[in-house]
């Protein structure tokens, strides 16, 4: 077929050959791309318009009177704790879940544990907000206690242990049950992607079970792994409705995540203070919205280079 | 058997289109509502749309006026947006709602902007809920406590840290104080509840409170939580827990009885609407612009001074004939005793008394359209 | 020494059989150890005063260490590594079930009392206090979460396709980043977003149940775009090249070939999606309001939603308290049970569509 067409057009200009149902296609497809692009320049140009005047604003105008990045430092601050203890807590467990499912639970059943464990996702986060306040902080208590009598030497743990449980710790914890299911479902699905090939092989040479998963599957899976604690990452940052119910928060910056006096969360102060707010509050409080832009902006950042290293697996590239 | 895709989606499309026409046949105590609404007026012929926004703490008092008011007039659209108090006065001014419920009078700069927005005429503010403040703790085998301003701005600001010391024990020499610790419990969001007890906190106790008044709490630290429903479910679950909160949802919490003059007042809705009632209006206001200065500093007996007042914001001319009629009509019925009855039942505020709603009513009468 | 070493297993291998050479524990031996760990574990906790969490806590380190020790001792090194690891995997799939349990009890145990057929037929209109219903509320989520999908999915598999089947280069690789950029916009920028955008066209008093369709776009495109990507990848190249060599043009190998594939996985992604935004609460507050009554026209006045139902149920009780919570949590369960059904609908769908595979 290229023998009798070569001599007459070079074969490049054969491939761009496209039919008008692909052109439109393939445009519409081009076309909701850009236009995803346009909705989120849309959404920074209304966020830089609207906290613009907090950005230019004397400091002493700024709620507590002592300019804006002493009052969205500690709010960045509890940010990144809430969503760093959601992904300590998180990750580990969601690698667990995700191997069992795929490799250790028995066949028949595996498929409906990972359901349920979706199952979690279904859950409206103000249900989290009071589940956490009525059933887990309560119960969190001794535990709080504890850490600060054996780890007390470390800042985290300083204390003195908060009596309600509604700490940064708890926070945490509710958020990395929140993201539970988003880094399980994708880890669960790259992990029943590896090869075969290669499992059967590691198998075949005399491997145990976890070898077999240590040398062909997690190497295969990491970078599915950390793409879904990515995507957890920027739920847990985000998230306000469970933050606000659950955090005794509102104090200044402190790495203490046990007391009872916490930094709150950027999302959470926005959702607090919002309702009630007027004229720069609601500047002040946008420009702390554009503050978590930003931090997503960077930790997304961070992501990508570090699923960069390695090549994607694709089936389409 | 074979179906094509197409054929597929057809057959799944209609099944979901069937099922929420179904559903789609109207709530079945609306439909009963409408017809047989049986209201006794004669002038019972209004319409169309009448919007509010603001105050959250309304929200439960609103409800109320709102199924009354649906009652007597059934073809209004009636709606209450609870997004907040500022949400409430920026809609007002903007044109978007038709009156604001706020737990805040209108500043100056607002005032020239809400003129603006009412044709130049004059504003109302009517202070129609009315919400005492309760300093409600939960310690054990304690169901009610004697305190000073001082004391409570002294526990508040974390310098009376346990429940035995010698100044609750002076104000209380009956009962038995545990060596429990204190943990006071503020409101995390920013509200008029936290606002007007920090005011209260700010004229009555300066020497030890010296933080501004302010809806978001002053002081670093402590333990806090969202909203009402927030600190009382904290201070319900922590011993030696102690908040301030609306009298009407402290439950089984002890309630602390407040110093004023020589005496001490527990929280009642006739001690607040008393203190509303014999409070100063803010001075250079319209004619019907009733924003008040609570007097936290009363030494009269029976006043109640750690009071919520939240207002109904609107203008006395509207450009259009039905919009004030609707207006009007809500308004006369918010403040009639049925309508704060009604509210009270539903909300736990207190009712307002006969002459603020002379005053009101004066107002509401004076509402028209623009010629 | 090597000698030594060579010559020292010798006669235990001869002991072990020529068979098997290496000595393996009763298939329940495991599982005795652990429970016996676990006991043991019941029995430090009462001597510390007995309480539930520290006897599931102390019970699995023993158990788990019982099980590694016993093994270690009889099997080797690297079999009871393995057995680590199998006994953490599923303890770690245990503690994710304890939240879930935990949830779904209080849930149920606090819905289950309003859960009555006067709740899904009445409205709040001209309810004081007790009964009343979310009829209102229920349909407005459907209503408007139905509308975000219509708008969400197009746009969001489309690009998904351009990601997958055409992008190169720059753009490509400017989408990809700001999809996730994307996915950590906080609700309720979405909310003013939208609303900015609609007062901008239609001026201050517009509140239309499609703005909350569209701030809740804003928070499901990303998600639908990432879930679909995702899948999409995973349709093998040779099924696409099997289409292109029979001479099918390219846009009908997408439509008629991939896309079917992948049917099952992206009919969970649009779920995980739409159970995202289902119990958004905060950008609907802000653009669709509360309303009492019933209205079920989204391009029409401000509308209620479940979420935003529930919040102020639990956040604004009036003095029946307990009916305003019972509504609250009932209207919580509602809300799960609607993710869930609509689970098994994209469950029905991608099986009915789902091309039939050889195996």
């Amino acid at each position: 077929m290229t023998a009798t067409k070569a001599p007459i057009e070079p074969p490049s200009q054969q491939r761009t050959v496209r039919r008008p149902g692909d052109r439109l296609f393939s445009g519409a497809a081009k076309g909701s791309g850009i236009f995803i692009l346009l909705v989120l320049a849309g959404v920074a140009a209304f966020l830089i318009s609207e906290a613009l005047p907090a950005l230019t604003a004397p400091s002493e105008e700024i709620p507590g009177g002592e300019g804006l990045a002493s009052y969205v430092g500690p709010l960045i601050l509890g940010t990144l704790l809430g969503a760093v203890i959601a992904l300590l807590v998180a990750t580990p467990l969601a690698v667990g879940i995700a191997l069992y499912v795929t490799y250790y639970a028995p066949r028949r059943i595996a498929a409906g544990m990972g359901y349920v464990i979706d199952l979690l996702a279904a859950i409206p986060s103000v249900v989290y907000g009071f589940w956490g306040i009525a059933v887990l902080a309560p119960q969190l208590v001794p535990f709080h206690q504890w850490l600060t009598d054996t780890l007390g030497f470390l800042p985290f743990f300083a204390g003195p242990a908060s009596t309600s449980g509604r700490t940064m710790l708890t926070v945490g914890i509710v958020l990395g049950v929140m993201i539970l299911p988003i880094i399980s479902a994708i880890s669960r699905e790259v992990f029943s992607q590896a090869p075969a090939l290669h499992r059967e092989a590691a198998l075949a040479l005399g491997a145990t079970r976890w070898e077999m998963i240590r040398m062909a599957v997690l190497p295969y899976g990491k970078s599915g792994v950390i793409a879904g604690a990515m995507l957890g990452l920027g739920r847990a940052l985000g998230e306000t409705m469970a933050v606000a119910i659950i955090l005794s928060g509102g104090a200044g910056a402190t790495l203490n995540v046990i007391s009872n006096s916490n930094p709150s969360t950027i999302a959470s102060n926005i959702a607090l203070s919002f309702p009630e707010a007027t004229g720069l509050d609601v500047n002040t409080l946008i420009a702390s919205g554009l503050a978590l832009f930003l931090i997503t902006l960077v930790v997304n950042m961070l992501a990508r280079w570090i699923v960069n290293r390695r090549a994607d697996f694709s089936g389409a590239n | 058997m074979k179906l094509s895709t197409r054929s597929r989606a057809v057959v799944l499309s209609t099944a979901l289109a069937s099922t929420l026409t179904l559903a789609a046949c109207g709530a079945a105590n609306e439909s009963e509502g409408s017809s047989g609404g049986g209201s006794g007026s004669s002038a019972a012929e209004l319409s169309g749309e009448l919007v509010g926004v603001g105050a959250t703490s309304q929200q439960s008092a609103m409800e109320a006026w709102q199924a009354g008011f649906e009652g007597e007039y059934p073809d209004v659209q009636f709606s209450y947006a609870p997004e907040g108090s500022g949400a409430g006065r920026e809609q007002f001014v903007n044109g978007s709602a038709d009156f604001a419920g706020s737990d805040a009078a209108l500043d100056e700069e607002e005032l020239t902007a809400a003129a603006e927005r009412c044709g130049g005429g004059e504003v109302f503010e009517l202070p129609n809920y009315i919400s005492p403040i309760a300093v409600a703790f939960n310690l054990e085998g304690v169901d009610e406590l004697n305190l000073s301003p001082a004391t409570i701005a002294g526990i508040f600001s974390n310098t009376i840290t346990t429940w035995n010391d010698p100044a609750i024990a002076a104000e209380n020499p009956d009962a038995t104080l545990p060596d429990t610790a204190i943990t006071a419990v503020h409101r995390a969001d920013d509200s008029g509840t936290t606002e007007n007890f920090t005011d209260y906190l700010f004229q009555a106790a300066g020497d030890v409170w010296t933080s501004e008044p302010d809806g978001e709490w002053p002081l670093p630290g402590g333990e806090s939580a969202q909203g009402t429903s927030g600190v009382i479910e904290v201070v319900t679950n922590t011993p030696g827990a102690i908040t301030y909160a609306d009298a009407s949802r402290a439950g089984e919490l002890g309630v602390a009885a407040v110093a004023v003059g020589g005496e001490f007042v527990a929280p009642s809705a006739e001690a607040a609407a008393a203190v509303v009632e014999n409070s100063p209006a803010v001075e250079g206001r319209g004619e019907y612009d009733f924003a008040i200065e609570v007097n936290r500093l009363t030494e009269e007996s029976g006043e109640y001074p750690i009071v919520l007042v939240s207002y109904h914001i609107g203008c006395i001319e509207y450009d259009d004939q039905a919009k004030a009629d609707n207006v009007k009509a809500f308004m006369s019925y918010v403040i009639s005793e049925d309508g704060q009855a009604t509210a009270s039942e539903n909300a736990g505020n207190a009712e307002i008394s006969d002459t603020l709603r002379e005053q009101a009513q004066g107002a509401v009468d004076a509402i028209t359209a623009a010629a | 020494m090597s000698i030594d070493t060579q010559s020292a297993p010798q006669p235990t291998r001869h002991a072990a059989g020529p068979v098997r050479t290496r000595r393996r524990l009763p298939r329940f031996a495991p599982l005795g150890v652990y429970l016996a760990g676990i006991a043991a574990g019941a029995a430090l906790s009462a001597l510390t005063g007995f309480s539930v969490v520290t006897t599931v806590v102390y019970g699995v380190v023993l158990g788990t260490l019982a099980v590694y020790v016993v093994s270690r001792s009889v099997e080797g090194q690297r079999k009871a590594t393995d057995r680590l690891v199998t006994s953490l995997v599923t303890t770690a799939f245990a503690i994710a079930m304890v939240p879930l349990v935990s949830l779904v009890y209080t849930v149920l145990d606090n819905g289950l009392p309003r859960f009555d057929a006067a709740f899904f037929t009445n409205s709040m209109y001209r309810v004081v206090g007790e009964g009343g219903g979310a009829y209102h509320a229920i349909l407005g989520t459907v209503i408007i979460t139905a509308l975000a999908t219509v708008i969400s999915v197009p746009i969001g598999l489309l690009t998904a396709i351009y990601l997958v089947e055409y992008g190169t280069g720059r753009l490509k690789r400017a989408i990809t980043f700001f999809v996730d950029v994307m996915t950590g916009i906080p609700s309720i920028v979405a909310g003013l977003f939208s609303f900015a955008l609609f007062t901008l066209v239609f001026g201050n008093s517009v509140r239309l149940g499609v703005m909350g369709a569209v701030a809740l776009s804003v928070l499901m495109i990303p998600v639908v775009v990432r879930s679909c990507e995702e899948v999409l990848k995973l349709v093998p190249n040779e099924l696409r090249e099997a289409s292109y060599a029979l001479g099918v043009p390219k846009w009908r190998t997408v439509v008629k070939v991939v896309l079917p594939t992948a049917v099952a996985g992206l009919g969970t992604g649009i779920t995980l999606a739409v159970a995202r935004v289902v119990g958004e609460t905060a950008p609907l507050l802000v653009t669709v309001g509360l309303i009492t009554g019933t209205n079920l026209n989204p391009f029409d006045g401000r509308m209620a939603t479940l979420p935003v139902f529930a919040y102020f149920q639990l956040t604004q009780p009036g003095t029946a308290t307990q009916a305003f919570l019972d509504r609250a949590w009932t209207a919580a369960l509602v809300l799960i049970i609607l993710v869930m059904v609509l689970n098994v609908v994209a469950r029905l769908i991608s099986r009915f569509f789902a091309p039939k595979t050889g195996r």
